[in-house]
């Protein structure tokens, strides 16, 4: 299922760690980079390359915050929750995002385009309140902001420009 | 505005990450020429950095010198060095900027670091949410090679070292040591608790030393400089070194600066972060992170160093200053921290996977007005029992909750007599 060209570059990756299986994350990254979640099949293709049982990547799968095995928009938003985000006002950036995407937390757009969840504390506190888009960091968000943001990515599909 | 030495943000610029050339015209990669380049012994880099007094600035404070030298002479190779950029702690984004203002001083430091236990290999473990960091760092890393300073037979000496970055796939538990080598060997990160330490068994079996972004790149400027100068940096008589403070919350300008460590806390917010932010007024802040203890006005003016803020029965962790002001309902906070823990446990260790969410639960319920009295002798009896877990977790979560008891029971005995959080109308959250 995996393309061999993809394949190939993830052979070379493990090629070169001390253990196949210290490369995990970066496969599973690779392979989400491309279909944008973990399915199945990519699961069981993933830990054969990494020498693993599907059930011992499946811990790490399962594991962390940025790898997915259910179906994710092309941009999945994260946004902060924690202490200082909190008392900066996240629950108005979760509410006008939901509004203005007409999703609940946790839901994805008809499109496919976006994906909305909650993260633990980003490490851009001195930015609150902030977001995270596919691993591109929004500080110090506004809804002119977050609209500009997320018109900039349904139209163009591109992050240039930002932070 | 009181002006101290820029160390560790000597090139910061506004606007973009310091060069390889900037870095070496400031004195970068002298340290590396000095002791690699002229066959000094590793002992006495150790030593070195032993006698500067610098403690490990990832939170924990223990005396780097101290970890370089637990590493046993008769160790077997090949020797690893983590430079642990998980920096998932709540409150805290230090290593972020530090990454972005000089990545070659991390470098250099991460270098001579390896080359104190005879190390060949370094990872760079850095959390999804910095990836522009781990780009900048992947970039620079290639030009250290360029220039020699890292790989094969580095400045034509016998001595082979290189780094890889490690990307993490994003979880709290991550950042503390023993989960964090499971993490780099692509098992499920659990804590493991000691003995044996990494420091003779780490990843792979073999000796692994973690230390904090922030600690390794002290150390280029203490091999140039010396020990004695990097303890006259400290504002204290006791402590060593400048400090980068990370503040965010009520004040008018959040963000990072490097002052000598235990300038005082007012100091910090009146003149370095211009003050409490229009309209509020400073109630209390947690000093280190979201696993220290709320830190009241009576304190406002404490020296912030690791060992002042001990006398008080608290800790500098981190040194990530989250300041709340008058309107800040701190039960909500601690909600929201209980939130974070409860949400972020491993779920390896009964205490800590059942424990706090139970807390939080309790927590919650006083929060929207259906607190009882019997509530607050249930937390603190579930703050000492979660001590019972593998790793400094659950421990650390128990510190804001044992603080808001502490300092602040009138205003959780509030949220129970009233039936609601009398914060609620007046807050913006």
């Amino acid at each position: 299922m995996l393309p061999d060209e993809l394949k190939n570059k993830l052979r070379k990756m493990i090629a070169g760690a001390e253990s196949p299986r210290e490369k995990a994350i970066d496969v599973m990254f690779e392979i989400q980079e491309l279909q944008g979640w973990m399915s199945d099949e990519a699961m069981v293709e993933a830990a054969e390359l990494l020498g693993m049982t599907p059930l011992q990547l499946e811990e790490l799968a399962t594991f962390y915050d940025y790898i997915y095995r259910s179906p994710v928009g092309k941009y999945v938003i994260k946004v902060c929750d924690s202490t200082v985000c909190w008392l900066e006002g996240h629950q108005r950036v979760v509410d006008y995002i939901c509004s203005r995407l007409g999703i609940p937390l946790g839901g994805t757009t008809a499109d496919g385009l976006f994906t909305l969840l909650p993260v633990c504390c980003i490490g851009y506190c001195d930015r609150a309140p902030a977001m995270v888009i596919n691993k591109r960091v929004f500080g110090e968000l506004t809804t002119e902001k977050i609209d500009r943001v997320l018109a900039q990515l349904a139209q163009t599909a591109d992050f240039s420009g930002w932070e | 505005m009181p002006v101290y030495p820029q160390v560790l943000f000597k090139n910061r610029k506004p606007d973009r990450v310091a060069t390889l050339d900037e870095y070496r015209e400031s004195g970068g990669y002298e340290a590396v020429e000095k002791f690699i380049g002229g066959g000094i012994a590793h002992k006495e880099v150790i030593r070195l950095v032993g006698e500067s007094g610098l403690l490990g600035r990832g939170g924990a404070g223990f005396p780097t010198g101290m970890k370089w030298a637990a590493v046993p002479d008769s160790s077997p190779f090949p020797r690893y060095l983590v430079a642990n950029c998980d920096e998932m702690e709540p409150g805290t984004f230090k290593d972020r900027v530090l990454l972005h203002v000089d990545p070659h001083c991390v470098i250099e430091g991460m270098i001579l670091a390896g080359y104190s236990f005879s190390a060949s290999k370094a990872f760079f473990f850095v959390r999804p949410s910095y990836e522009s960091g781990a780009l900048i760092l992947e970039r620079e890393l290639e030009n250290a090679r360029r220039a020699g300073f890292l790989g094969n037979r580095i400045l034509g000496t016998d001595f082979c070292f290189d780094i890889v970055v490690h990307r993490s796939g994003g979880r709290y538990i991550c950042g503390e040591a023993s989960a964090l080598l499971n993490a780099i060997m692509g098992k499920r990160p659990n804590p493991v608790k000691p003995p044996p330490y990494p420091t003779e068994k780490g990843l792979w079996e073999k000796p692994t030393v973690v230390n904090n972004v922030e600690t390794l790149a002290n150390i280029p400027h203490i091999l140039r400089n010396g020990p004695q100068w990097f303890k006259t940096l400290s504002a204290t008589p006791h402590g060593t070194g400048t400090k980068i403070y990370g503040i965010s919350g009520k004040v008018s300008r959040p963000g990072a600066v490097e002052l000598p460590i235990g300038t005082r806390l007012s100091e910090i917010i009146e003149q370095h972060c211009g003050g409490m932010a229009p309209g509020s007024k400073f109630k209390a802040c947690l000093p280190g992170g979201a696993s220290t203890r709320f830190l009241t006005g009576e304190h406002y003016d404490i020296p912030m160093d690791f060992e002042d803020l001990k006398k008080i029965g608290n800790r500098l962790g981190t040194a990530a200053i989250m300041v709340f002001d008058q309107n800040t309902c701190l039960v909500g906070a601690t909600l929201n921290l209980l939130e974070f823990f409860a949400r972020e446990s491993c779920g390896w260790c009964t205490p800590c996977r059942e424990g706090l969410p139970y807390m939080r639960e309790l927590l919650r319920r006083i929060e929207n007005g259906e607190g009882k009295e019997e509530y607050i002798p249930n937390l603190r009896l579930l703050c000492k029992e979660v001590w019972n877990s593998y790793c400094a977790l659950a421990p650390g979560a128990a510190e804001p909750v044992v603080s808001l008891l502490d300092f602040f029971e009138d205003e959780v005995r509030q949220h129970i007599s009233e039936k609601g959080c009398p914060f609620h109308a007046k807050a913006d959250h």
